[in-house]
């Protein structure tokens, strides 16, 4: 089972994150200090793994950006790097060429395919047309709505 | 794929390290307005400022009536922001529910998903949602239904599960996979936090694994993993489903849609090996069936892709946690082999994982690969190192003991992370306990573990290093050598640099100088005396310690040199304003100055292995009884109070609080009796004042050296009793004798507080109790376990392997310390067999063992009082006072029982000279149906009665299930129609098995007796059960009655013995978790008290006595239609040391309630 994801820059800023256990206040932020701090202090060539108490941290780097999944002891490591992977991938076929900036100003759509490929702490869906349709689906509510600080082309 | 996204991905950072481009974000949303603004800013201190500014913004406009929905939606987005950057925007959050309930389907969605991230489950406001939810779980918008069960998926209120549940049930039924789907996660959720909520659809889950959908199907598999882990034995028949559907996803039948990197599933398949892994484990014939699917899985597995890695590494695990088979392994070693020996860092992590995991039953596989976990030891990346020592630690052996522990502690030298040190300091003192090869090695390491670990260290570890000392093992030689080498060490520590010691660690020093010192020639007390006393003016140095360091000092504090140290202390610290150190340097200054005293109170050392303990507290008895007679409450253990706690709700019987007099509520109780109950009472009330009734007899039964509570040692709390001896020291002292053996005298008893109860003396018994009773509750599991092997047991005091063929039985009689060795590795079975799984259960302070019931660390303020009066055995001195206190609670029981049940039917009835509630008078023996005849069962109890009517009942205990039978006798003429009853518990699940003549409406004849059977199944254990019924019918006028009664069951009720070969128990006992460790009374006077203690257990508790071997004996039992309980007892200075376990957390404690209660009654 998953506890958490955390989404932060190379400079440590936060991005995402999501708690898939109950977790007080306290607790979340005396955890991402940690978890940015740990993961950044990380040299290159290591391995992706990271012991928290009693949890294990997994991270990837994509680009500028650490993702961060904290799971279970027995868990698949592996697996679970692939869980970003595939986070990585939805995000990607979402907004086309993902970025950073893309995930920092949309950062609602970013929950809104997490919701949906994760929920509470276990995977959901794992194949990538399915939860693009959902979303997709979710999405078309918004038709008739000229929302102005909405904006899905950020970019070009 | 995932190669265009990491080559988009790593080309970005050119682009994001320029400004952020013109026309990326929207100019004109306020969103991006914020964002952008952050982003510019350099300083923490503005960003906070900007933050705040936009807070109140948001505030401002979300409570403003004339904002839009779709304004509040933007606002909800930036709300969240700021929470994200670690901002409290709690007055949002009422916005973000009144959003998702009153939005347009869109603004509903970022409602929901503000609340998901807002709220966690038990937050208050989430009831408000409940509505909406059950509104959208109703839509037609398929949409919306989706929204509703993933904010249920994620948060929802564990009490309002009921609300939804049937609506989320009836979607499992629903046409799209996908609301199938997402169903199925709810449920999984609802079964995470409130798994009895569900039990009721288990049978739909297995629909939901038998979707069409594979998502649907893989999403009841996160619902399968964890029922599976906790019963694996129910889910047996679903192996063969489980291995089809693995077999077709490895086949590659599932729709391409599936595919994870042309994986087919991948999420999916590791979740069925997963499932697999525990329904085969110990399980030969289930684990045949699944051979041919794993040996495909690990042959299709061989793309060079890391999901596939991560396939084969849950293979592995699986084909070593099931029943073996050779080909297998052979594979699933290789496999390993590759992990261990791949370039890649993140594979050789998980072969180092999966070596960790296998080496016990296959060491050969480490050895193979020694070359390479020597390189990972010296590996740069500390994480790879990390799990090299836990591989090591699994391997440690009495032969590799010095080089592993040297790793360890390097490791720890530069730890920083506090969690890593604690974990290795327990995992270094383990094997230096069990494998140290010379005693100097033994002192040097704990030294080093005591100085780097420091005070985060759990408690246990000085304690049984103590403990190890005191008691000692093998040879009386070498146990002197021992300590004469810690004293050594400890003498050089303290001329060094004392100040940089931690407490803990001076804590223990002082401890050993105080009792070892003189095994030193040449050391003068009063040298030692002068080492310690620097330690008094750190100021670092707690209060603890300190006391500590005084009990030491007064140990040794003989001859004239120790008087003048003592008086110089005296004046130093004379005014200081910690009260106990003063009255400690009061004690050593009187005792230093009264040689005689000293050695009466504090004896030579060669006398510690006679000394013995009364773990019942005994000596206390007429303290207590005393302080009940002025009206104090009695004691109760916290489960009994909780379960008296609800019956006090029903009746008031029982004496409240600490107002009223007992033997007031006695008579008056006996005032409303029958007959038979009050001629048993009469004799109880004569001598009211001698009444300890609950109270004096859960004081003797509950051991009270648990003085550790959750944070600790509670010093302040264990120094009240002490103060309260103090005032007679004199008194007290006269009667203990040399040598401490258990002196005849008849002892003054402790000084009561004064007459009356005035308030003054209520607290402090309160304090009393709340000090002697603290932390009763099971300690949880110690050291973390990885990868589910069998929890380390700490092996306490045994230190070596050495006598390996002495059997357990060869043992000196006070002593255990030298059992033989039992390793938690499943292959030597055999060795643990010969133990009965001999881990000393009393290893975390729980006993006080003969040696160091005084000076035990979990004793950690050491008085005078302390160590002269309660090591002593003083139960001889109330050789009168303890069968007196014994009797009158036992009646007192019985009676308060009695009246529960008459009290419930005395409304408006007047008592006839014959007792027509006697059950036995009404003859309802032939009535027993017949085939409940000659089982076991209770007396007959009466429920309750009216004019005409009378019920009673019995429980019958069958092998497979209890039954209530309950009688309906009705004295009068005319029948009594519609008769009906009614039965509820709150910890029992009570169905009807056979009734009367009818089903629905029935009839009790005149003069007849109907007969009623209720099958009871506990829905969790508890020491006492009650249920709660009510018998309505018509009265021959016409008239409804309707009497209520109620009927107490106990927990033996509902125990059956398991039987279970040695073997077995020893798989089982591994895998439970739960502990309770406590010390019972031994039935002393039997020839042979272990095996007669056991059978009387076995007697009145229908346990199964497994086995006996020498001085330890396993038991086992199990809750009706529940988990087994396992026991494991061993003689212990005099009483039995028992060891409960069990995967249910309450059935252990519960369990030796009832024990205590069988062996106090005689």
């Amino acid at each position: 089972m998953m506890h958490f994801l955390l989404l932060f820059s190379r400079q440590g800023r936060l991005r995402l994150q999501k708690w898939f256990t109950p977790t007080p206040e306290r607790e979340k932020k005396k955890i991402i200090r940690d978890m940015t701090a740990m993961v950044l202090a990380r040299k290159p060539k290591t391995c992706n793994f990271l012991h928290w108490m009693d949890l294990k941290v997994v991270y990837k780097r994509y680009a500028s950006l650490f993702f961060c999944l904290a799971i279970d002891d027995q868990e698949n490591e592996l697996l679970a790097l692939e869980i970003l992977h595939r986070y990585v991938e939805l995000l990607d076929k979402y907004f086309g060429n993902v970025c950073e900036l893309d995930i920092i100003f949309n950062f609602e759509k970013a929950y809104f395919i997490l919701d949906e490929f994760l929920i509470g702490g276990e995977v959901q869906e794992t194949s990538k047309q399915t939860v693009a349709r959902c979303i997709e689906a979710s999405d078309m509510l918004q038709e008739d709505d000229n929302s102005d600080w909405y904006d899905v082309e950020l970019f070009g | 794929m995932s190669d265009v996204v990491e080559r988009t991905l790593t080309a970005l950072p050119s682009l994001l390290s320029s400004d952020p481009s013109p026309g990326r974000p929207s100019s004109t949303s306020k969103l991006g307005t914020l964002i952008r603004g952050i982003t510019e800013l350099t300083s923490k201190h503005d960003e906070e400022k900007l933050i705040q500014r936009e807070l109140v913004s948001i505030k401002e406009q979300v409570s403003s009536p004339n904002t839009t929905m779709r304004q509040m939606k933007e606002l909800m987005v930036r709300a969240v922001y700021c929470e994200m950057l670690g901002y409290e925007a709690s007055f949002s959050y009422i916005h973000a529910i009144k959003l998702a309930q009153q939005g347009t389907a869109l603004d509903k969605r970022v409602g929901y998903l503000a609340v998901s991230l807002f709220l966690n489950e038990s937050h208050e406001l989430l009831l408000l949602l409940v509505n909406t939810v059950l509104k959208d779980l109703q839509s037609t918008n398929l949409i919306e239904v989706c929204m509703a069960l993933t904010v249920v998926g994620q948060v929802f209120p564990k009490d309002m599960i009921p609300a939804i549940l049937p609506m989320v049930e009836e979607k499992l039924n629903h046409p799209k996979e996908i609301i199938r789907r997402k169903a199925v996660l709810a449920l999984y959720k609802f079964y995470l936090i409130a798994p009895n909520q569900v039990q009721h659809i288990h049978s739909k889950f297995r629909k939901a694994l038998c979707d069409k959908d594979p998502g649907v199907m893989s999403a009841s598999l996160h619902i399968y993993l964890e029922m599976v882990t906790e019963k694996p034995e129910s889910y047996k028949d679903l192996v063969v489903s489980f291995v089809t559907i693995l077999k077709q996803v490895v086949g590659g039948k599932l729709p391409i849609d599936f595919n994870y990197h042309s994986v087919p599933a991948p999420w999916l398949q590791i979740q069925l090996l997963r499932i697999l892994s525990l329904l085969g484990k110990n399980d030969r014939s289930t684990s045949e069936m699944m051979y041919e699917v794993l040996d495909e899985s690990l042959r299709r597995a061989e793309m060079n892709h890391n999901i596939t890695y991560a396939i084969l590494f849950e293979c592995v695990k699986t084909i070593y946690t099931i029943h073996p088979k050779a080909e297998l392994l052979e594979k699933a070693a290789k496999c390993i082999g590759n992990f261990v020996l791949s370039p890649k860092i993140n594979l050789k992590y998980l072969g180092l994982k999966a070596l960790t995991y296998v080496v016990q039953q296959d060491a050969n596989l480490a050895l193979q690969h020694q070359m390479t976990i020597i390189e990972c030891l010296d590996h740069s990346d500390l994480i790879i190192k990390r799990e090299t020592l836990e591989l090591l630690f699994r391997i440690t052996n009495g032969q590799n003991v010095k080089v592993i522990v040297e790793k360890l502690l390097e490791f720890l030298r530069h730890s920083k992370d506090d969690y890593v040190t604690i974990d290795l300091g327990g995992k270094v003192t383990e094997l230096a306990e069990k494998y140290a090869p010379d005693n100097s090695w033994f002192i040097r390491t704990m030294n080093t573990v005591f100085l780097l670990v420091g005070d985060q260290m759990q408690p246990d570890i000085p304690n049984s290093f103590l403990r190890l000392l005191s008691e000692g093992f093998e040879s009386a030689e070498e146990d002197q050598q021992l300590r004469l080498l810690a004293v050594d060490s400890y003498v050089s520590l303290l001329q060094e640099q004392p100040a940089r010691l931690p407490q803990r660690f001076l804590q223990v020093i002082s401890w050993v100088l105080g009792e070892y010192s003189s095994v030193k020639e040449g050391l003068e007390p009063a040298t030692v005396l002068r080492l310690l006393a620097p330690l008094l003016d750190l100021r670092h140095c707690s209060s603890e310690t300190k006391s500590w360091v005084l009990a030491a000092m007064t140990k040794l504090s003989a001859g004239p040199a120790c008087l003048s140290v003592a008086q110089e202390l005296a004046e130093r610290h004379g005014g200081s304003l910690d009260t106990t150190l003063r009255q400690k340097l009061h004690e050593l200054q009187h005792l230093a100055s009264d040689a005689e005293l000293l050695r009466r109170v504090l004896p030579c050392s060669d006398g510690l292995e006679s000394l013995e303990v009364d773990s019942s507290l005994s000596f206390l008895d007429g303290f207590v009884s005393e302080a009940l007679a002025a009206g104090a409450a009695p004691y109760k253990p916290p489960h009994q109070r909780q379960e008296e706690l609800a019956q006090e709700k029903a009746l008031s019987v029982e004496p409240y609080g600490l107002s009223l007099p007992l033997s007031l509520s006695s008579s008056s109780i006996a005032g409303r009796l029958s007959p038979t109950v009050l001629s048993m009472s009469s004799g109880l009330s004569g001598n009211s004042t001698e009444l300890s009734p609950k109270g004096g007899s859960a004081l003797r039964l509950e051991g009270v050296t648990r003085v550790w509570g959750k944070e600790g040692y509670l010093a302040k709390a264990a120094l009240k009793p002490e103060e309260a001896a103090k005032t007679e020291v004199p008194c007290t002292l006269s009667v203990l004798q040399e040598g401490g053996s258990a002196p005849r005298t008849p002892v003054v008893s402790l000084p009561a507080p004064a007459p009356g109860p005035s308030l003054q003396a209520e607290r402090e018994k309160q304090q009393l109790a709340s000090c002697l009773f603290v932390g009763l509750g099971s300690q949880g599991a110690a050291g973390p376990c990885l990868m589910g092997k069998a929890e380390p047991t700490r092996h306490g005091f045994r230190k070596k392997v050495k006598g390996q063929g002495s059997s357990s039985g060869a043992r000196e009689p006070s002593g255990d310390s030298a059992s033989s060795s039992h390793s938690p590795s499943p292959l030597s079975a055999q060795s643990a067999m010969d133990n009965l799984l001999c881990s000393s259960p009393l290893d975390s302070g729980s006993t006080p063992s003969p040696a160091d019931s005084a000076p035990s660390p979990a004793d950690s303020a050491p008085s005078l009082a302390d160590s002269a009066t309660s090591p002593v055995d003083p139960a001889p001195h109330l050789p009168h006072d303890l069968p007196a206190n014994n009797r009158p609670c036992d009646a007192q029981e019985d009676l308060t029982e009695d009246t529960d049940t008459s009290e419930t039917v005395v409304e408006g009835n007047s008592v006839a000279v014959v007792d027509p509630y006697d059950p036995e008078s009404l003859c309802l023996s032939p009535h027993l149906p017949e085939e409940l005849c000659g089982l076991p069962r209770s007396e007959f109890r009466p429920l309750c009665r009216d004019a005409s009517l009378v019920l009673s009942a019995c429980c019958v205990r069958t092998d497979h299930s209890s039954l209530l039978v309950v009688f309906v006798s009705n004295a009068s003429d005319s029948a009594a129609r519609g008769f009906a009853l009614q039965m509820t518990s709150g910890d029992l699940e009570v169905s009807r098995v056979r009734g009367g003549p009818e089903e629905e409406e029935e009839h009790v004849e005149g003069h007849s007796v109907a007969v009623y059977q209720y099958s009871l199944v506990p829905t969790r254990p508890s020491v006492h059960m009650e249920l709660a019924g009510r018998a309505s019918y018509q009265r021959p006028d016409g008239e409804p009655q309707s009497t209520p009664f109620s009927y107490g069951l106990s927990l033996p009720d509902f125990i059956r013995p398991l039987s279970v070969s040695t073997e077995e128990y020893g798989r089982l006992w591994l895998a439970s978790s739960n502990d309770t460790k406590q010390n019972l009374a031994l039935l002393s006077q039997e020839p042979d008290p272990l095996r007669a203690t056991l059978h009387r257990l076995r007697d009145r508790l229908q346990l199964n006595v497994v086995d006996i071997i020498a001085s330890e004996g396993i038991v086992a039992c199990q809750l009706l239609q529940g988990p087994p309980c396992l026991m494991h007892c061993r003689l212990n200075a005099g009483c039995l040391a028992v060891w409960l376990r069990s995967s249910l957390p309450e059935l252990p404690d519960c369990l030796l309630y009832h024990c205590q209660r069988a062996l106090a009654q005689h």
